[in-house]
């Protein structure tokens, strides 16, 4: 055999593994998009491609849940988290990086350790606490523990280490304050962080599932997945209507996948700098 | 004069003090929710634990213990036990070994059309769990597509019935883990390796290294950190799995793929809730977690 052939055909394998491994990767979102057009029997023969039956199916979603309620609660909780979780991060990790001293990275050091607090090992007293405090179906509920996470810390905490220290001090001569600097010097500057935060916190929150069914238990304040979820407990299921419903619940994580690509990759990645 | 040499000292003194003290404020909303958040209901989890009764009347339990002990007797908190640890066992190496292959490819200096493959190998990740397991639930169920799409090329003769078998739920939930999660591994891995000085590789092929050994004695070694905490992360992950359990399998058949964490969910919220018991068991979690992460740590320093 010759060494160009064996090339060749090195690179064909990578290539056909890499192609078959994409194809993996895409299909079951593919499938459940175009099974959001199909009906049951469609769905469960393993239909490929979309035929007729969408409008049907949010139709007869519509009718079966509050999708309407529902995309609304998701969309006001995750407006909330977001802002809030990247206003609380954003100045902490400024705070642990620009003022650090010995005693400020023990406090960091400490926070980091709720990491490992896995969410389950406190559900109970969580639940005590947020009853106790008439949140049980309210946003501030569901938004409360999602607020400071250690993550977003450290991400801003990390991309703080390159904020030159020079535009602080010159902007001390100037006059300014220390929000002042915050708001006008570090913020603008650090826009690729804010959108890199923004992404992962719009996907964890946006999937959220465990809290939100501990907490919002009235049917007003129902989110999308827990909607979804509730798709499949019938007798009878309508397949139709779940792919409808997991389309609705996915589009918009899979929508800012592929604008925030990037920014998602520097969240995950820039955060164990 | 006198007077105002000593008058600066003091002025940068309390413009010093001034912003250690903005430090400290700016730090203060982070601090107080995450210990408002996460350690005061560690605590507080730790003193239910030890007390029995209903959520409205709980008093603490004679012997103190008395939770702890039942969980050694309790058959579905022991299957729930070995059903996580088959995942996490099984699970975390294989997609973490098909992560570290999947980077290594795309780090590939003359491959073509990397972003593509980037990106369909990534997009799992943008799909929320409760979707994905339902996505999955739907494929694999008994008239559903994979068995319909084997049965018709011949592949298998009759449909299996993987959601009502043991271990066939277990698998599903392990590829349908794999399936998410490798992208996301992968991407730390590629992130880390854009790092590595790409002229190694090629010193290493020069001196007659082939792909494997490159993976083995150059990567890998250089990537140790990062292997470690997506190690970690993942073991982090595994044993607190509850959204597939739910909605994938249901825990089914018969208690066979159910999590820990969904049959804490069970004790404290369905039929008769018993806080104090699940307050308990989710303690080993919280136990099992700090233990496997201290052990990694310990294995990754020493090599």
């Amino acid at each position: 055999m010759s060494g160009a052939f064996r090339k060749n055909m090195k690179w064909a394998l990578i290539y056909l593994f890499l192609i078959i491994a994409s194809l993996i990767s895409v299909f079951p979102l593919y499938w459940a998009f175009v099974s959001a057009f199909n009906n049951t029997q469609q769905i469960l023969g393993g239909s490929m491609i979309p035929h007729g039956d969408l409008l049907t199916n949010i139709h007869n979603l519509m009718d079966q849940a509050a999708v309407l309620t529902a995309f609304k609660n998701s969309t006001v909780n995750t407006l909330l988290v977001l802002v809030l979780s990247l206003t609380v991060c954003s100045i902490a990790g400024y705070g642990f990086e620009i003022y650090h001293d010995k005693w400020k990275d023990r406090v960091m050091g400490i926070l980091m350790l709720s990491m490992m607090v896995p969410f389950v090992a406190i559900l109970v007293p969580m639940f005590q606490m947020f009853s106790g405090m008439g949140l049980m179906n309210k946003a501030m509920g569901f938004v409360l523990p999602s607020i400071s996470t250690p993550f977003l810390i450290m991400l801003f905490r990390s991309n703080a280490r390159a904020f030159p220290k020079e535009i602080i001090e010159a902007a001390r001569i100037d006059g300014l304050n220390e929000v002042q600097i915050f708001v006008r010097m570090f913020i603008p500057t650090m826009r690729p962080t804010y959108a890199a935060a923004a992404t992962i916190t719009f996907m964890n929150t946006w999937n959220a599932y465990l809290w939100p069914r501990v907490i919002m238990k009235s049917n007003e304040a129902i989110t999308m997945p827990m909607l979804v979820s509730n798709l499949m407990g019938g007798y009878v299921i309508d397949y139709g209507v779940v792919m409808a419903g997991v389309t609705i619940c996915t589009l918009p994580t899979v929508i800012i996948f592929f604008f925030l690509q990037k920014s998602f990759t520097e969240a995950i990645a820039g955060s164990v700098k | 004069m006198t007077n105002n040499a000593n008058a600066r000292p003091r002025r940068q003194l309390t413009l010093q003090k001034k912003q250690n003290l903005t430090g400290w404020i700016f730090l203060l909303p982070a601090t107080i929710l995450i210990i408002w958040m996460s350690f005061y209901p560690m605590v507080r989890a730790f003193i239910v634990s030890l007390q029995r009764g209903k959520p409205t009347a709980l008093q603490f339990s004679e012997p103190l213990w008395r939770n702890y002990e039942r969980m050694l007797q309790d058959k579905v908190f022991v299957q729930s036990l070995v059903n996580t640890f088959t995942y996490l066992i099984i699970q975390v190496p294989i997609m973490l070994v098909l992560a570290l292959i999947f980077a290594s490819l795309l780090n590939m200096k003359d491959l073509k059309f990397k972003g593509v493959f980037r990106t369909c190998i990534f997009l799992p990740c943008a799909t929320a769990l409760v979707s994905y397991s339902i996505i999955f639930r739907t494929m694999f169920s008994y008239d559903g597509m994979v068995n319909a799409v084997l049965v018709s090329m011949h592949i298998l003769k009759e449909p299996i019935n993987w959601l009502n078998d043991p271990i066939g739920a277990k698998a599903v939930i392990i590829i349908a883990l794999i399936w998410r999660w490798t992208g996301y591994n992968m991407v730390f891995y590629l992130s880390s390796m854009q790092s590595i000085d790409y002229s190694i590789y090629e010193a290493a092929r020069i001196d007659g290294a082939g792909a494997w050994t490159q993976l083995t004695k150059i990567t890998m070694p250089l990537l140790k950190p990062i292997i470690l905490v997506t190690a970690i992360m993942s073991t982090n992950g595994t044993l607190q799995l509850y959204d597939e359990s739910v909605n994938l399998t249901n825990g089914g058949p018969a208690n066979m793929s159910i999590t820990m964490s969904h049959y804490i969910y069970n004790t404290t919220f369905v039929t008769s809730p018993n806080f104090g018991y699940a307050a308990a068991m989710s303690f080993v979690i919280l136990l099992f977690v700090a233990v496997l992460s201290g052990i990694q740590m310990k294995v990754g320093d020493k090599r």
